[in-house]
């Protein structure tokens, strides 16, 4: 089997996936048309306001694929995978603060605001290098990708499995946000790193940027979506599913288990960051707030309402509860949090395999019925 | 001792780094033997689970263990595939590989295959993906991430699924097999990755007789080309394949020899029918 052959057979299989690039195809297309060359007095134009929206959303739908991959393919359910999202913003959000230079409130051409207001007088070394872009964009792979590396690599060798690793993922996320809190560790403290003015001098603010990101956003999903493709339909992603189905089997076959393991874990966390680091700019603010385990608890129901194990389940999912999110905090923000644990119970009890496996159990509903009817017929 | 031992493992190369472990070919049986167990102890909290055991496979053999519950069939199982470390003796794979200073994998990348009591497959792959997974190949990460079939390989999976009678069901979920037929996958496993010695634990537990007598065919069909240690505690079934039989008790060796000379062994008959 050549290389062509099995890259068209991953898409040939891939009847959902399908699906969902050629909708996000259109709507990279139709979203920039409508908000850049559709005048705003008509009724099709987007606001820049929801293009932003969108955007967010597309990263974390990223961020819900990244998930999807360690905890519906490897079994791996990570509670703490925000981190890696926060991270990847952080990096982000550095250089667009170095990018502020002199055009902060207080003018001082090298230390961020933050900075100046605690009295520092240099530049703590971890912010060095940043003013590169092409550092900032290697730091976002990397700084999450060797987190996941060393927490991995710590967990899975010691075999930590299950329910324990979970919480020690969430205890990850949560440590994680008690140290950006402190304003000791030259991150902005509490308020995070925000008043961002432009990237590679582009103005943040003006519509032709905006859409820009969106499209940008846009394309690493797919791209993220087709490479998390190609792994599960790789063999490597058949011993990745053998390992969630039997651990000990899969070893003694001759499989190192754990190097597995690391290995996607650290490619999801790896696109986790590059989600984050994308968000950052469009939301232009990062705070420690994100670290939040509640984030990376919500992220895992966004995954659980798409339904796990299939990479679009995961897309359907962050940007049906986001919106949702979006419509009831604006409509009725007292409700949204009852929603969110409501649907959470909803999906565990009614719909295990969520949105995507409840398609699959209409169609076998139907043709039970069909072939019940038929028979009566007969 | 015992940190400083871990730290050693950690800091050996093979280990930290992803390099393939020893291959089978280094398997020395010029004398014979393919596997030799000498002196082997293992206690838990007290209690002896295996009691100086000494123990010799030949090459090519099939040989039954059969003993009372409790006699250490599972724990010596246990310590040849690396699950457990003896606290005294050695464990030796042919004339050079010591098995008790080898982890789990390597000792499966040498050529020993084990199957379990409970049939262990990968429900949501199908029985052709079953056998992939278990074939001999270069099984580290990024290797696996763009291995892709040879036309060889591809034969020989159809070659063992003819061999355990499964080539019909190819394309189908492994989840779906009846009891005997997923056992029988997962002896197409364990001879895709080509072992020299197979470790088969209660192979007809819960076997109707048709199926049983299918497995015997079977396992009888691999001695030779595969040494076959099978443990059981099926007496009629042990009797319809057994050349050679040794029996376990308190860990330790009671009798071995053909079945008849093991059933008219008078210590035999006390252990089984005295208690």
């Amino acid at each position: 089997m050549s290389r062509t052959s099995l890259v068209t057979q991953m898409l040939t299989n891939d009847r959902g996936g399908r699906v969902f690039l050629a909708v996000l195809a259109t709507v990279m297309v139709a979203v920039p048309v409508l908000n850049l060359l559709v005048p705003e007095s008509s009724a099709l134009h987007v606001s820049t306001y929801t293009v932003t929206l969108l955007g967010k959303y597309l990263c974390y739908a990223l961020l819900a694929v990244a998930l999807d991959l360690v905890w519906g393919y490897c079994g791996i359910l990570s509670l703490g995978h925000a981190a890696f999202f926060a991270l990847g913003g952080y990096a982000m959000g550095m250089y667009l603060m170095r990018r502020i230079g002199d055009r902060g409130v207080y003018g001082n051409p090298d230390l961020p605001d933050f900075m100046v207001f605690l009295n520092w007088h240099e530049l703590p070394w971890y912010w060095h290098g940043f003013d590169s872009f092409l550092f900032a964009m290697i730091m976002v792979v990397l700084v999450p990708g060797l987190l996941a590396f060393v927490f991995g690599w710590l967990a899975f060798r010691s075999r930590v499995t299950g329910v324990y690793l979970s919480i020690i993922t969430q205890a990850l996320t949560f440590a994680l946000m008690l140290a950006f809190f402190r304003n000791e560790m030259g991150f902005g403290g509490n308020n995070g790193l925000t008043d961002f003015k432009d990237i590679l001098g582009f103005d943040l603010q003006s519509d032709a940027t905006r859409v820009t990101l969106f499209a940008i956003t846009g394309a690493l999903l797919a791209l993220g979506y087709v490479l998390s493709r190609y792994i599960v339909s790789s063999k490597l992603g058949r011993v990745v599913i053998a390992i969630r189905d039997a651990e000990d089997r899969a070893r003694f076959i001759g499989y190192r288990v754990e190097l597995y393991k690391l290995w996607v874990f650290v490619f999801s966390a790896v696109l986790a960051g590059i989600a984050g680091a994308l968000y950052v700019p469009q939301v232009g603010i990062i705070n420690p707030g994100e670290f939040s385990p509640l984030n990376s608890i919500e992220l895992v129901v966004w995954v659980a309402v798409g339904g796990r194990g299939t990479l679009y389940g995961a897309v359907i999912g962050a940007v049906l509860v986001n919106y949702a999110k979006t419509f009831f905090t604006g409509a009725l923000p007292e409700v949204w949090l009852f929603a969110l644990g409501g649907l959470f119970v909803v999906v565990t009890v009614l719909l295990p395999r969520g949105i995507i496996g409840l398609a699959g159990q209409i169609k076998t509903h139907r043709q039970a019925k069909a072939s019940k009817q038929s028979e009566a017929l007969t | 001792m015992k940190p400083l031992h871990r730290l050693r493992g950690m800091m050996n190369r093979r280990r930290a780094l992803d390099v393939p472990p020893v291959t089978a070919e280094r398997l020395d049986v010029s004398h014979g033997p393919i596997l030799y167990i000498e002196g082997v102890s293992v206690s838990f909290d007290g209690f002896k689970a295996l009691n100086k055991l000494t123990l010799y496979i030949d090459d090519g053999e099939l040989r039954c263990i059969i003993g009372p519950n409790g006699a250490g069939k599972t724990t010596m199982m246990d310590v040849i595939t690396g699950k457990t470390r003896p606290d005294k003796g050695t464990v030796f794979f042919g004339q050079t590989l010591d098995l008790t200073q080898m982890s789990e994998t390597e000792i499966a990348a040498a050529g020993i295959g084990r199957k379990f009591q409970k049939p262990t497959v990968f429900p949501q792959h199908s029985v052709f993906e079953n056998l992939e997974l278990a074939m001999q190949a270069d099984k580290r990460v990024w290797s696996t991430l763009f291995a892709e079939l040879s036309g060889e390989q591809r034969d020989r999976i159809e070659e063992v699924m003819t061999i355990v009678g499964l080539q019909e069901l190819s394309k189908g979920r492994a989840a779906l097999l009846s009891h005997g037929q997923k056992q029988w996958l997962e002896i197409g496993m364990l001879l895709m990755q080509n072992p020299r010695l197979l470790l088969v634990d209660e192979p007809v537990a819960g076997m109707t007789h048709q199926e049983m007598d299918r497995t015997a065919e079977l396992l009888v069909s691999l001695a030779g080309k595969h040494s076959v240690v099978v443990v059981e505690h099926d007496m009629e079934f042990v009797r319809s394949i057994a050349r050679k039989v040794t029996v376990l008790h308190e860990g330790a060796v009671l009798a071995e020899g053909s079945m008849d000379d093991v059933q008219n062994n008078p210590r035999v008959i006390d252990v089984y029918l005295g208690a």
